[in-house]
């Protein structure tokens, strides 16, 4: 099948304006008539939530933590972007639209990554009005910083927890609707199940994750906004509890599952420093602003203290490299650059997976005291973790796995192809091609949620009659039967290992053979190797405690058996990917150590559709139009 | 890679199967730790020694990890978050601890924070209290310009001091009271020093104090243990903001 994404035509800059007066409205008197799920509530879900419940909509709101303030969207350190143009160094809607076109490296929609960059600026208003604290200049004005990818200076920051800032934000939003009665809030939710009706997305099955009772709540519409997948690796810079879970059992239930291949590894994480691990810390890319990265030119000096190694024996390799951006490359270069040279034999730290950042040049040009504004809380927690002091010592750096731009495949209306299913944010595979730009995850998530979906829900909702499928619904039943035979069987199993040892033995599979390169051998071994895990899982795992109780470990098994199924799409998406781009690294497709596209047969969407268990998934194909950037090799000489 | 030395650890930890049962210590003991290992990461290894043996693990919140959620909840030793400066029990490293230690570890302990199962407890008490006004009640779009309200650096600097608490409640849990001052004067000086926060300031600060007595916490008695367990470093000055706030808004 070919894919239609509905997108607007005609010229670019008026797609969206035109697009949202062609969009039918739903009356305000009758608004409160629908009711509306959203699942999850980071930067996506919280301020769709917000925003659909203070249009006048019935929200139901829900999240597997215990308070909507805790998403993985705080974990996000550096920043968001903006064509503000405040500096005045040359930055506007086009200029922001090109770099994350180039960024994802031609792989994303020209209409959709518009929208992104025309909305961006109205998202800064937005959570200055909430009192956001962001940066501020001494006279008062919003501060920018620099991020990689682009030339320009349009990332705002809130200290090193931007992230959790604008959470703050939409959790104050959020928790503004609770009170006046338009969200219903579910804490400690986790969803398992999607309920389709006719072929229409009318609700959801979700367990109470303290009493382990199996819920259904029914709705008008669906909005998906639960996050990423890169918890595949096992060891990546997500919570513990993020998962694919809501996800994959949308996708079985026949929702598209867009290039699940495009991964994004991110440059600068703490190496790992043990097998106990259980999550790797991400060091903000705005770092890269200060820091240089280097390693040894020469083997002999691996195990001298940086201080002994002088100028002239340090190879810093993203100068050398990438002269015009240097330090500030692209997350999918510099992680791949990191690798290279530990691959080479000249990584530092244990097990040679590391590479230096450096402050000391910075620390020179504009004092210690200043870096410490910037970055206090990074070098803070570097500590805490390593035992090292930053200013003194270069950080170690590793990249590990952090952000998913593969997802659900929706339309421009954010609608996937089940009707009344909508997926935002990271979950679903929209605006970042196969690589995404610093910065703009938090955008996305904010876009999505403050200025998309409450107008594109409306033209859905205004086509269809409210109320029409309650819980009555056999449906519903039918749904809770299963997950309750689901997880009864996952507590019968009663085998010998326990949930984490096959998660850590996956995790170590696809980082290994899917990770930042890749080979068709690689991928085919894993295609072996995961059903063989999957059908030992289900023979051998070993859950303790009963369903209807506080249970984590079925929470987790539940999880990781997601897992091992949409691992083996993940592989099979990058292995049909005969190419290489962005996140998606073949090692056969390669100019050099540059990834190497192939337009010709490759610039399109690979959506993925589930036929039934252990059966060969098909693949549908959204062709990619460029007609405002020039489809070109993407540079950053 | 794990060439290091190792531990062995005697850990005393709460157990309650839930709500209603009376809970009571069980000792545990943590084998093959080695100082890189977070506090969370040793539990998860006992955790998979319990499994092995077909026992239930111990329950514990957790998800970030690494330190900005505020999910981890736990008393280590008496202390919240167990005692380190600026430091979240998932931040918390085993180098901080010596071979041969015994360690207890309890929920966080408040009449409004009930306790689930083991070292699980309920905060939906903090949510009650943001609910009740601790925002700026703008719409979604329709606001002005960024720059069109200029904030001193100094205000914007001290408003993002109040604004890093991660709503952990390890404040409570550390106030001999159970107080939810530091919280709830942080999401205070948020908003009153920002310009944005001016017009609701009086009715803000007046249903945040309300909501807080509603939940159950208790009153300030100025131990200032709460500073002292806070992981963000939210700092006592806010607490005397809140109380010039409140006494502010009686006469508006
Ligand atoms: S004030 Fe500190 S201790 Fe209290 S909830 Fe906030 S971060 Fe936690
Ligand atoms: S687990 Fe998130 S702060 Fe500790």
């Amino acid at each position: 099948m070919i894919l239609d994404g509905k997108c607007p035509t005609g010229p670019i800059e008026k797609t969206w304006d035109k697009h949202r007066f062609d969009l039918k409205l739903v009356n305000p008197a009758n608004k409160r008539k629908y009711n509306v799920i959203v699942v999850g509530t980071g930067l996506a879900g919280g301020a769709a939530a917000a925003s659909l419940g203070e249009l006048g909509y019935n929200v139901q709101a829900f999240c597997y933590q215990d308070s909507p303030r805790r998403a993985h969207s705080i974990a996000a350190q550096g920043g968001i972007n903006a064509a503000k143009n405040y500096p005045n160094d040359g930055d506007s809607i086009y200029r922001l639209f090109y770099d994350t076109i180039k960024g994802g490296d031609f792989r994303a929609r020209e209409a959709d990554v518009w929208r992104l960059a025309q909305v961006s600026n109205n998202i800064i208003d937005q959570c200055v009005a909430q009192g956001v604290p962001f940066a501020r200049d001494y006279a008062g004005y919003l501060d920018n910083r620099s991020f990689g990818g682009a030339q320009v200076s349009r990332t705002f920051y809130a200290r090193g927890q931007t992230g959790q800032q604008l959470l703050l934000g939409a959790y104050s939003a959020l928790s503004r609707q609770i009170k006046a009665g338009t969200v219903k809030m579910y804490n400690r939710r986790e969803m398992l199940d999607l309920v389709v009706v006719d072929g229409v997305a009318k609700g959801i099955t979700v367990r109470n994750l303290i009493t382990g009772e199996l819920e259904s709540y029914a709705a008008d519409a669906v909005c998906l906004a639960t996050g990423g997948y890169v918890n595949v690796f096992y060891l990546s810079t997500n919570a513990m509890g993020c998962s694919v879970t809501a996800n994959w059992k949308a996708h079985k239930k026949g929702a598209f599952f867009a290039n699940p291949c495009y991964t994004q590894i991110h440059p600068t994480c703490i190496p790992q420093a043990g097998d106990y691990q259980s999550k790797l810390t991400l060091m903000s890319e705005s770092l890269r602003n200060d820091g240089r990265c280097w390693v040894p030119k020469s083997k002999a000096d691996l195990n001298k203290h940086p201080d002994q190694i002088p100028e002239e024996d340090r190879d810093y390799y993203l100068e050398r490299k990438y002269p015009s951006f240097g330090n500030l490359a692209p997350r999918d270069i510099a992680s791949r650059a990191a690798k290279e040279q530990c691959d080479d034999g000249r990584g530092v730290g244990p097990g040679g997976r590391g590479v230096y950042l450096d402050f000391a040049t910075s620390i020179k040009r504009v004092g210690a005291d200043t870096i410490k504004e910037r970055y206090g809380n990074l070098f803070e927690m570097y500590e805490k973790i390593t035992d090292e002091n930053a200013y003194k010592r270069p950080m170690r750096m590793y990249p590990a796995p952090h952000y998913s731009m593969g997802g659900l495949w929706v339309d421009y209306n954010l609608m996937s192809n089940i009707p009344g299913l909508f997926v935002l944010g990271e979950a679903n595979f929209s605006v970042h091609g196969a690589n995404r730009l610093g910065a703009s995850a938090l955008m996305q998530g904010l876009a999505d949620g403050y200025f998309v979906i409450p107008y594109t829900i409306g033209g859905y909702l205004a086509t269809v009659k409210p109320g029409v499928v309650t819980t009555e619904n056999p449906e519903f039943t039918k749904c809770i039967e299963g997950v309750n035979a689901y997880n009864n069987k996952l507590l019968s199993i009663n085998g010998k290992k326990t949930v984490f040892e096959f998660m850590r033995e996956l995790g170590g599979l696809m980082w290994e053979n899917c990770g930042m390169a890749r080979t068709k051998e690689s991928l085919e071994l894993n295609l072996k190797k995961i059903p063989a895990l999957r059908e030992e899982f289900w023979k051998n795992v070993k859950v303790t405690g009963s369903g209807p109780e506080l249970n984590q470990q079925l929470e987790n098994a539940g999880r990781t058996a997601d897992f091992l199924e949409f691992a083996e799409l993940m592989c099979r998406d990058a292995h049909h990917r005969n190419e290489s781009c962005g996140g998606h690294f073949r090692s056969e497709y390669q100019d050099e150590g540059e990834a190497q596209r192939d337009d010709v047969n490759y610039c399109y969407v690979g959506a993925w559709e589930y036929k039934g268990d252990n059966k060969t998934p098909e693949l549908h194909k959204e062709p990619l139009k460029f007609d405002n950037v020039h489809l070109a090799v993407r540079s950053y000489k | 890679m794990s060439d290091h030395k190792t531990m062995t650890l005697t850990l005393i930890v709460w157990r309650q199967k839930g709500p209603k049962d009376p809970g009571k210590f069980e000792t545990y003991t943590a084998k093959g730790i080695t100082e890189h290992h977070s506090f969370l990461e040793m539990l998860d290894c006992v955790n998979e020694d319990l499994i092995r043996a077909g026992k239930d693990p111990i329950a514990f919140d957790h998800d970030c990890r690494e330190g900005i959620c505020g999910m981890c909840s736990q008393v280590i030793n008496g202390a919240a978050h167990g005692g380190q400066d600026r430091t979240t029990v998932c931040q918390l490293h085993m180098r901080k601890f010596k071979d041969g230690d015994t360690i207890y570890i309890e929920p966080w302990r408040a009449r409004a924070f009930p306790i689930i199962t083991d070292l699980i407890v309920d905060r939906t008490a903090l949510d009650t209290i943001v609910q009740a006004g601790a925002y700026v009640s703008c719409h979604s779009g329709g606001v002005p310009d960024g720059n069109a309200i200029l904030i001193p650096k100094p205000a914007a600097d001290e408003a993002m001091d109040a604004a890093e608490c991660i709503g952990c409640g390890a404040c409570v849990a550390g106030c001999p009271n159970g107080a939810a001052m530091l919280f709830t004067g942080a999401k205070v000086s948020q908003y009153a020093l920002l310009p944005q926060g001016q017009a609701e300031a009086a009715t803000r600060v007046k249903s945040l104090v309300n909501a807080m007595a509603e939940c159950g916490f208790g009153n300030c008695t100025n131990h200032y243990e709460c500073q002292v367990s806070c992981p963000k470093g939210i700092n006592v000055k806010f607490i005397a903001r809140m109380n010039r706030e409140f006494l502010k808004a009686q006469f508006v």
